[in-house]
């Protein structure tokens, strides 16, 4: 095929083998793909254990696991859904999509971003090989001191951890450095910050708030390490610390990261609910504005975590009305959301409803989160089942809905392919009535006095018909998923035939070939206005653009691949695994980290002298 | 045709759903919930409750009227590819103000109560409904069971909280080991216990009855196992325990056949406190089981579970581990409120404590059923 000759990816893969390819890759579409697949992988692992979690609480008194047993599956649940699955699935549409939604060749920092991946899933691969050693996390994916301090928990659970968090903080704050700057230096000539699509505006600011929360929990990680490697007292009362303070370091970070969690989303249906109205995001400057005030409030309501310590009427009162005040800019991107599709021309596709049914279910999420910023109300609800109905609301019903619209809106764009239809309408449904079958009755379960993370509750009680539906629900979303590997399979053995713009879009990576090419834009693309293949099709007169060609890409330069980020990854996952050595390989000589510590110094030295071009393609 | 086929296709995921919020609604108002958030028994639990209830409606109001504006315009504004392009409006900065400033007023509806209930709950009532001053309990969370003290009465007691009708409780409450968090749910809101610092929760009871609680705050293996029950007594119940505790102390001895001393552990019985060693029994007690009661009381000092249990409420010693044994053999649950107190369960209990609950920091030497039963039957008279 021509295409062949002329792709310089195609005439490159020629040379390297396809595994040193994906290796070395510097290429953000390649490391988008990479985060999205490892991401979805370890998402199928959490649900994993959602399922064996509600299994075990199908009934009263079950003895499925043990209390040991459920205590790690429900910490590394939590985990890996929000460090493992949620923040990577949105870091693969940062990376597949920011460049291209901005018109940029590539990322500001390629290397970095490779080594931000291998970082990430280093550090994932490195937290689940804990259960090799039947010594899983099972401290909470909050981890409070004293319960996670050496003399609670002296095995090498919470070592996995504390140093995992590291780890992939590591991953978080490098992405967030990349895609800050990408987005603030790269983007096309005209494309002012109030033209960016809404997608890439929820990005920087998911960014701002990476750079500022996680620092805070690396903090609080070292010294919880320092309490348990080294025997210092931060968290330890009897050594003069303050559990108390853990909790607070650990909210300044956490509910930030809420955010990151959702932000994303938020961008993603902004983006799917106006193309597929045919109409414009109601409010721009509106979404734009009330999601850098959800951000900026995120750094000012930690304490709403913390109502049942009793800080004292004064914080319980701040810290309410701080929460509730979040409601008034989150209800004003609801209600644009509505305004967009309102006196559109629905076209009911797949992502459309996927985007649909996340404003419905995000609404309830949001209408249960008032009902926590109610701190009198929120002691009855706090470590309950209602708390858990709550976030899944918007976590589920939030994040993977939208992430899940996002998969089905740019699948054709990463791949190529379309997904069919049909088997994404009935992934739709299922996952939407899965959905409220699993997490509506636990609103149920918590008032009726359930509390979280009980491996087993008595009969008696009256939690049963509760329990058993959100078991049957969670099974249901199972099968939900199962139709989409279904969907993702059957098209795969179909032809790469899909359109450079599917679904008549409004943004500028529908303006070039599906999937693109290694460089993106043959040329940049100067924008006018917000919405700029739009504005190009009306410039032009037509409704579709022709089909773009594919083109050689001679004199583009790209930066090469380097073997340097994955060597510095790995650098990095020896130093911390030093931290978990006992005696003979800790103190005085701690030779696993010295030699990770060589390692990474190694890498960033060669890195650092290495053309960017060292082994790029010759034109 | 077409159309209906959508309608009755897309109706059917409501429908479920209707009919799934029917049966929630339903289990919710029958059957029983002795542990619910939504039917308080006490004033700060009422309190609580109200408040709650007033985000509910408003809560359902918005809910009723953002997804019923989604669901019509989603219903309303289905197109077809081949439609004309609709009007592309960008923004309506009238409509926007509006949409910012009414939840702005809901949320002042929520807030104002909000404040004046935490200022509320958040002091104890200097006197109770029942006009004397509330009862201080002190409250230690221990991995996995509840210590209660009564500092004015000198009461130890552990798992089952004994408190009046009427009177306000003053709870003080503190952890032994790692955080943990008190949780009756429908006399009060949780309220967290820390090893360094002593927290604050009161409640006053207003109807009898045994009320469970738990443990609300992930505390380790047996989190899922650190239940109590509140026994809201009458206060002529709440006497008559009251007393039964202090009878406890009482050295006299009660028509118990003094058990024979074996000479293997007469030393060891010598250093047994007096309290311990005295049990309160009735007159006419079967000279079998007398007997068998006064060999469990015999092994309770020689198989160690002396060193870390006292069936004496009123002067436990300090440094005693494990709860506090007075009035075990009336209690409704052992293990930390799960088991029902049966002989059978309790007799599991004796043979293998990490069977039934494991990690329990509790350590038993391997006893025969005989031994066991002695036990059963001395801890039965512990009244």
């Amino acid at each position: 095929m021509a295409t062949t000759v002329l792709d310089p990816t195609h005439a490159h893969a020629a040379k390297r083998s396809v595994i040193v390819e994906w290796l070395t890759t510097v290429d953000h579409k390649k490391i988008g793909i990479l985060y999205g697949a490892s991401a979805f992988i370890f998402f199928l692992i959490g649900g994993l254990e959602a399922l064996i979690i509600r299994t075990q609480l199908m009934k009263p008194d079950n003895t499925l696991v043990s209390p040991e047993m459920y205590n790690q599956l429900f910490t590394m649940h939590g985990t890996t859904m929000i460090f493992l699955a949620v923040m990577p699935l949105s870091a693969m549409f940062f990376n597949f999509f920011v460049p291209l939604l901005i018109g940029a060749r590539d990322v500001a920092f390629p290397r970095l971003n490779a080594m931000s991946f291998w970082v990430f899933l280093l550090g994932g691969l490195f937290l689940n090989a804990s259960f090799l050693m039947g010594a899983a996390p099972n401290g909470g994916w909050f981890g409070y001191a004293p319960l996670s301090s050496r003399q609670f928990a002296g095995g090498l659970n919470m070592d996995f951890w504390v140093i995992g968090l590291q780890i992939l903080g590591i991953a978080s704050l490098a992405a967030g450095v990349n895609f800050f700057t990408t987005i603030i230096n790269m983007r096309t000539p005209g494309m002012t910050l109030m033209r960016m699509p809404m997608f890439v505006w929820m990005t920087l600011i998911t960014q701002v708030l990476v750079l500022l929360s996680f620092p805070v929990i690396t903090v609080a990680l070292i010294m919880l390490m320092a309490d348990r490697t080294f025997g210092s007292s931060f968290f330890s009362w009897a050594g003069g610390g303050d559990p108390m303070l853990w909790q607070h370091l650990f909210w300044v970070f956490g509910h930030p990261e809420v955010y990151i969690l959702i932000l994303p989303a938020f961008g993603i249906v902004s983006e799917i609910l106006p193309v597929f109205s045919r109409k414009p995001l109601f409010g721009y400057s509106a979404m734009v504005f009330s999601g850098s005030f959800i951000a900026f409030l995120g750094f000012g309501v930690w304490s709403h975590h913390m109502f049942s310590t009793g800080m004292g009427p004064l914080a319980d009162s701040f810290f309410s009305l701080a929460t509730m005040l979040i409601a008034i800019p989150t209800g004003v991107k609801i209600f644009n959301w509505i305004g967009t599709i309102w006196g559109g021309s629905l076209q009911l596709k797949t992502p459309m409803w996927f985007a649909l049914g996340f404003i419905a279910m995000f609404i309830m999420g949001g209408l249960s989160g008032v009902m926590h910023s109610v701190a009198p109300a929120d002691l009855q609800q706090t470590d309950s089942y209602f708390v858990v109905a709550h976030f899944h609301y918007v976590l589920f019903g939030g994040s993977i809905f939208a992430l899940t619209a996002g998969a089905y809106y740019w699948w054709p764009k990463m791949f190529g392919r379309m997904l069919d239809e049909k088997l994404g309408m009935t992934h739709f449904w299922l996952m939407l009535i899965g959905f409220n079958l699993t997490f509506f009755p636990m609103h149920f379960a918590g008032l009726l006095g359930m509390p979280r993370r009980i491996y087993t509750y008595p009969s008696g009680l009256g939690f049963e018909l509760y329990n058993q539906m959100a078991t049957a629900g969670a099974f249901l979303l199972g099968v939900a998923f199962l139709v989409f590997i279904v969907n993702v399979i059957k098209t795969w053995r179909g032809p790469a035939d899909a359109p450079a713009d599917p679904w008549n879009g409004a943004t500028l990576e529908w303006a070039i070939p599906s999937p693109p090419q290694e460089f993106n834009f043959p040329a940049l693309i100067p924008v006018h206005e917000k919405d700029a293949l739009w504005q190009m099709k009306r410039d032009a007169g037509v409704s579709r653009l022709p089909e773009p060609e594919l083109v050689s890409g001679k004199g583009i330069h790209m930066p090469g691949p380097s073997w340097w980020p994955l060597v510095v990854a790995v650098g990095i996952l020896i130093f911390f695994i030093g931290f978990m050595m006992k005696d003979p390989w800790a103190f005085p000589f701690r030779p696993v980290n010295i030699l990770g510590f060589a390692i990474t110094t190694f890498g960033i030295f060669k890195w650092a002298y290495e053309a960017p071009d060292a082994h790029a393609p010759q034109h | 045709m077409r159309l209906l086929r959508i309608a009755r296709w897309r109706t059917l995921p409501l429908a479920l759903m209707a009919v799934m919020l029917l049966v929630l609604v339903a289990g919710c108002t029958s059957g029983t919930h002795p542990q619910s958030t939504l039917a308080p028994k006490g004033d700060y639990a009422e309190m609580v409750d109200g408040l709650f209830m007033k985000t509910v409606y408003l809560a359902t109001i918005v809910f009723v009227i953002v997804e019923g504006a989604l669901l019509f315009a989603i219903f309303k504004f289905r197109g077809k590819p081949t439609d004309p392009a609709p009007e592309q409006s960008h923004g309506n900065t009238l409509v926007e103000i509006i949409w910012t400033v009414i939840p702005a007023v809901v949320l002042a509806i929520v807030a104002v109560p909000t404040v004046q209930t935490i200022f509320a709950t958040a002091k104890v009532p200097t006197t109770s409904t029942d006009g004397q001053t509330p009862m201080k309990v002190e409250v230690i969370g221990h991995q996995w069971w509840w210590e209660f003290r009564y500092p004015e009465l000198g009461i130890t007691t552990a798992n089952e909280l004994h408190v009046p009708v009427g009177r306000t409780i003053d709870l003080r409450m503190k952890s032994f080991d790692v955080i943990h968090s008190f949780w009756i749910p429908q006399f009060a809101g949780k309220r967290d216990v820390f090893p360094n610092r002593e927290t604050r929760l009161w409640f006053t009871a207003k109807a009898t009855g045994a009320y469970p609680g738990a443990c609300a705050e992930f505390c380790g293996l047996q989190h899922g196992r650190m239940d109590f029950y509140v026994m809201a007594d009458t206060p002529e119940q709440f006497a008559t325990w009251t007393a039964n505790r202090m009878a406890d102390t009482m050295l006299a001895a009660t028509g118990l056949p003094k058990p024979a001393p074996k000479p293997d552990t007469a030393a060891a019985n010598g250093a047994v406190p007096a309290a311990a060693a005295v049990v309160a029994l009735p007159d006419t007690m079967d000279p079998a089981l007398a007997t068998q009661v006064a060999e469990g009381m015999q092994l309770f000092q020689t198989k160690g579970c002396i060193g870390c249990h006292t069936s004496s409420a009123m002067s436990p010693m300090k440094g005693m581990v494990g709860p506090n044994l007075s009035g075990i053999g009336s209690r409704s649950h052992i293990a930390a409120g799960w088991l029902p107190n049966t002989d059978e369960n309790l007799k599991r209990w004796l043979h293998d404590p990490q069977a039934v609950k494991k990690g329990v920091g509790m350590i038993i030497p391997p006893l025969t059923d005989v031994e066991v039963n002695a036990l059963v039957a001395y801890l039965r008279t512990k009244r």
